[in-house]
This record gives structure tokens, sequence and C-alpha cells, in this order.
């Protein structure tokens, strides 16, 4: 599947799930800034990727979810260094770079993009 | 009060559907207060469709707590997609037919059909469709509490499924 297909289902998924126009579903759009979404509809777009794309998306693969909830990772609302760490480590489709310099829990929500979806798929699709 | 917008279970596949099932009676205050005119007639009584939505989610709702044998407290999250395109009206049966398509650690997701039964037809009618997305809220808690106790299965769903012979579940 060509970067282009992958990026069109992505775009399907998204305004299904979050009600956006496609023209809104932009590589740089932020799902939680610029397409409104919430913390429930994570789920909902995980659930739809895998019934588009036909794969299994195992619980914190594309985004980290309960580790976010886990004192370890977060306190008072900002991420811990091993937070910081594990993000780095399990998300490779995110840029990390904004929220390592401020790492307050809606910074890494606000760095999920369009983009970084798209490329969770591609490297997903990828022959192992 | 009693809010329970189901009336029975009739069937179930365990972690995969269950079936309810609701009688609208004229006995219901709310359908005193919610008239729609017909093609060929006054206005009557009907079963109002945010009500309907309510019984799929607590059919739907059911089924995705026996998975887990209620040990998580299901929340509705998100209705994906809600379609009634026919009124139910009183001396008519309602089915909720829900099935799980995806369930994991931090929720599920469902689809489901409404049909109505006109009782001088004999005939069930599918009338609607249904996409409902659940929590398993305890692992989606974004740093709110809940009571540890889960507030989701009362009293009223175990009388339900006790007396649709499904009261194993809860053990």
């Amino acid at each position: 599947m060509t970067r282009d297909e992958i990026q069109k289902k992505v775009t399907d998924v998204l305004v299904d799930a979050l009600g956006v126009d496609e023209e809104d579903v932009t590589p740089d759009a932020s799902l939680t800034g610029k397409l409104g979404a919430e913390s429930i509809d994570f789920l909902d777009i995980v659930f739809r990727l895998e019934k588009s794309f036909g794969v299994k998306i195992p619980q914190g693969e594309l985004f980290p979810d309960n580790a976010l909830s886990d004192p370890r990772y977060v306190q008072d609302g900002k991420l811990t260094a091993d937070g910081l760490a594990l993000l780095k480590e399990r998300l490779p489709h995110v840029d990390t770079s904004s929220f390592a310099a401020d790492p307050r829990l809606e910074k890494v929500a606000e760095s999920f993009t369009v983009k970084s979806l798209v490329d969770f798929m591609e490297r997903k699709l990828q022959p192992a | 009060m009693r809010w329970m917008w189901i009336d029975t279970i009739v069937a179930y596949e365990p972690d995969r559907r269950l079936v309810a099932i609701k009688n609208v009676s004229l006995a219901e205050e709310h359908l005193h207060q919610h008239f729609a005119e017909g093609p060929d007639g006054p206005a009557q009584p009907v079963m109002p469709g945010s009500l309907m939505m309510e019984g799929m989610a607590q059919t739907a709702g059911i089924l995705v707590g026996s998975v887990r044998r209620f040990a998580e407290k299901v929340i509705l999250a998100k209705i994906q997609k809600a379609q009634i395109d026919a009124d139910v009206t009183p001396g008519q049966c309602i089915r909720y037919d829900a099935s799980i398509e995806r369930i994991d650690g931090m929720g599920a997701s469902t689809v489901g059909t409404i049909e109505r039964l006109d009782h001088r037809s004999g005939q069930w009618e599918r009338i609607g469709s249904t996409e409902i997305m659940f929590s398993h809220v305890d692992q989606n808690m974004s740093g709110l509490a809940f009571p540890d106790h889960n507030f989701v299965f009362s009293d009223s769903f175990r009388n339900i499924l006790r007396s649709s012979g499904l009261g194993h579940l809860m053990a």
C-alpha cells in the first residue's frame, strides 16, 4: 500500500470518528487541537484503523493510554523523566521533541497529528 | 426511579451477542408527553428515540460487562451511529440485538439492530441500527476518581440477569 493510500484511509477514519471535514485532515493537524478529539476518540480511532487496515493494534502501541495514569510516568500533570523515556521508546511515530521541552500532558496529546498516524500505519504495514 | 429500558434478555451468546426485549405500554407516563403525527390521522404517543438508544445501550452494555463477569465499570462513551427509521407505538414490542465488534482492556465497540413487533401482523420489522462504544472507565480515568463499587451494574441490572436465567454470569 502506498503512503497516499494509507493517508486516504487514515483520513476516512478520522472523518468518521471525529465528524470533521476531509479538508481539515491535513498532515500537521493535531488530533486534540485542530480536530477536536477527546480521550475516548483515541479508542474509537484505534478500532476503526484496525477495521480499515485489517490489522491488530495492541493496547498502548499507537497511543500511550494507561501509561499516562501511572504515577511513575506522570506527576502533577507532567511527564517524569521515566515517562518521557518510555514514550520515546514506545512511540517512534510521534515527534517527542515538543513535549521534551514542555512535558505537560496536554502537550503529549497535541503531539499526535495526522502525520503521526500515517507514519504509524506505514511502519505497521511494512513486512517484518 | 427504575431506569431500565429493557424488560428481559431473550438470547445470549457468550462474549459475542445479546438480545433484549422491551414491551411498550400505554401505562408508561412518558408516552403521554411524546407524540408524533402519523400520515393517516391525529398525533399518537410514540416511544422516544432517545429512550430506544438507552435501551440499546443497556443491552450492549450488559453484553460488554458480561465478558469480564461485570468486574469492569462499563460506561457509554460514544454513540458512533444511531439511525431509527420508524416509530414504535404502545402495544408494540422492541427487540435490541447487540454484538461486540471489538473489545480490549480499554473498552469495546458494538453494533446493534433495533426491530419492532406489531402483534396484529406478528411480524418483526427492522427499524434501526446503532454503533456504540463503551469505556472500561477504571482503565480510562484520566486522573478522575470513581467509587470502588460497581455502580454501573446495579440491582436493577442484576434482577434482569437473574430473571432472564443468566444469574450465573454474576458469579
